[in-house]
């Protein structure tokens, strides 16, 4: 069964684009990457699911139920961490978790201890006196304590430390194992690389990939730095061209004759040709004359 | 009931802060009637003569010498202006405050729809109106018995009830204006009783304007005209609950379909 499944969505701000034409799909019981430039429309996406926003067009379904007309069915299904986790003033955390629990007519104090614990987080704190990582915890003991199906996290990990981080993907791991669906909205490309089965690359509102992980990291393309000189000039395929002191180094994705010829007729005292990091393959899909 | 029970509780500081200032005005002014009423025959005649503001504060239909005209004009000014502030600006702020502090993403992705939420968060402002004027009249009544007068039931209870229904009035206005509001509620919500205070004000000066008191709720509880005559005007009462209702339709019409920033 689709976990979520959108099809043509489309929502602009007035006159400004969120997103268009938008197609997904995700399975249920994976875990799911969602990535891309700042303003490419993840939130705007995420919100749109959530029934925060209305799409202009198109139409999402979460497990089969309509964004427009089953919110909040959804939403029983559902548990989101916003990427900036705001709470009413005055609070301790263990009000507001307890509010949570209440608003979704739940016990959830057996799984709000157990996960307090395993990140670290005092829930007789006030919520105004939180760091803003102590307040993303908070958000995802949240999202977690109902053990929802679905899992909808935007930019789950800014302010976490490295360990709160590393347990708090282990927690994502066994829910994931015992059948919910993670969606995951992130910049850190290395966190969808170690935890996403498939991805989904957003730019510019619309959908411009969406693969596992592996076949997206695939690529022809290598990293090639030389020190000496080559005329590379008219040379098809050269990417992310950079100065590095005596020589150049960049992303070749052309033919590798051409590039041989060209370095055969120049002068060059050293050449190594490696795989591109992740990060490197993905930032040619957030580049739009790149691609 | 939850979000009533949360409501509540956020706006605990509030209720108590306003119900004690208004509660702590009226109980001085009651206390100092019996000081006042000796002089209330002179004050009475100055009152009388001030032309436009005579009129405009129905000080030419009571006698200030009696409690029930007292309280009509002084402590009906306090409880008149203190109720329809708080009313309004609980009001104006309880759909509105969501995104302005940015919690809506909280409330609204847990499974209760909106309509159940604004529901709970009218009731919620119905409830802290009907709990500061139950308190508001239970302290006037005995202020009044403290200081030895005979409390007139049928002018305090008429006058109370106009102040509740008045509070109840701009609280449904406001809570329409609070579905389409991102930020700056509470002076809105100021902003709005004042406006609604000095259209009462013009109404009641001018002739040509005086059609305003259907427009605001302070139309149909001039504590002068309600003591003076022992009722409540119905007509402009019923326009009054009528742009009441419109209120409240407006925000169900509104908030459901609200894009949440």
């Amino acid at each position: 069964m689709e976990a979520i499944a959108a099809k043509g969505l489309t929502k602009y701000y007035g006159k400004t684009r969120g997103i268009e034409g938008l197609d997904l799909s995700v399975e249920e019981g994976e875990f799911f990457g969602f990535i891309g430039p700042n303003g490419a429309g993840k939130s705007t996406t995420i919100r749109t699911l959530l029934g925060l926003i209305t799409p202009n067009r198109g139409n999402a379904k979460i497990f089969g139920k309509d964004i427009r007309t089953q919110k909040t069915a959804i939403l029983r299904e559902t548990g989101y961490l916003p990427s900036e986790a705001l709470f009413h003033p005055g609070m301790k955390v263990k009000e507001v978790l307890r509010l949570s629990a209440d608003l979704r007519n739940k016990d959830c104090s057996a799984a709000a201890e157990m996960l307090c614990e395993r990140l670290k987080l005092d829930p007789s704190r006030k919520i105004d006196e939180l760091s803003f990582g102590n307040r993303k915890k908070v958000g995802i003991v949240c999202a977690l304590q109902s053990e929802p199906r679905l899992l909808i996290l935007d930019e789950p990990t800014g302010g976490l430390d490295p360990l709160i981080q590393h347990e708090f993907f282990e927690i994502l791991r066994e829910r994931n194992r015992k059948g919910a669906t993670v969606f995951l909205s992130s910049h850190v490309l290395s966190e969808i690389r170690r935890y996403c089965g498939r991805a989904a690359v957003l730019r510019d509102g619309s959908l411009i990939a969406c693969d596992s992980v592996e076949a997206l990291s695939r690529t022809n393309a290598r990293r090639i730095s030389l020190r000496g000189e080559a005329v590379l000039e008219g040379l098809e395929g050269i990417r992310d061209l950079k100065q590095t002191g005596d020589g150049v180094s960049f992303l070749y994705g052309g033919d590798l004759g051409a590039l041989l010829g060209r370095l055969a007729e120049g002068k060059i005292s050293d050449l190594s040709v490696t795989e591109p990091e992740l990060e490197e393959i993905f930032l040619h899909y957030y580049r739009k004359e790149e691609v | 009931m939850t979000i009533v029970r949360h409501e509540l509780k956020q706006g605990r500081t509030a209720f108590l802060i306003w119900c004690g200032c208004i509660a702590a005005l009226l109980g001085i002014c009651i206390f100092l009637f019996p000081e006042m009423k000796g002089e209330m025959d002179t004050v009475s005649e100055m009152f009388a003569s001030m032309g436009v503001f005579t009129a405009a504060f129905g000080m030419d239909k009571l006698n200030f010498g009696t409690l029930t005209g007292y309280y009509a004009i002084e402590c009906g000014n306090v409880l008149g202006l203190g109720g329809a502030f708080y009313a309004a600006i609980i009001a104006t702020d309880v759909l509105s405050k969501e995104e302005r502090m940015h919690t809506a993403d909280f409330l609204l992705t847990h499974p209760l729809g909106r309509v159940r939420v604004m529901t709970e968060k009218l009731a919620s402002v119905l409830i802290r109106i009907v709990l500061l004027n139950l308190l508001i009249y239970g302290i006037s009544v005995l202020s009044m018995a403290a200081v030895g007068e005979a409390i007139p039931w049928k002018e305090i209870n008429l006058l109370h009830l106009a102040y509740f229904l008045m509070q109840l009035e701009l609280a449904g206005i406001c809570f329409g204006i609070s579905a389409f509001l991102r930020r700056g509620s509470v002076s809105i919500g100021l902003g709005i009783a004042v406006l609604m205070y000095f259209m009462n004000l013009i109404a009641n000066i001018t002739e040509s304007a005086k059609d305003l008191k259907y427009l605001t709720p302070f139309g149909f509880c001039d504590g002068a005209l309600i003591a003076a005559e022992g009722k409540l005007d119905g007509v402009v009462l019923a326009a009054g609950m009528a742009l009441e209702a419109l209120g409240i339709l407006a925000a169900y019409l509104k908030y459901p379909k609200k894009d949440i920033a």
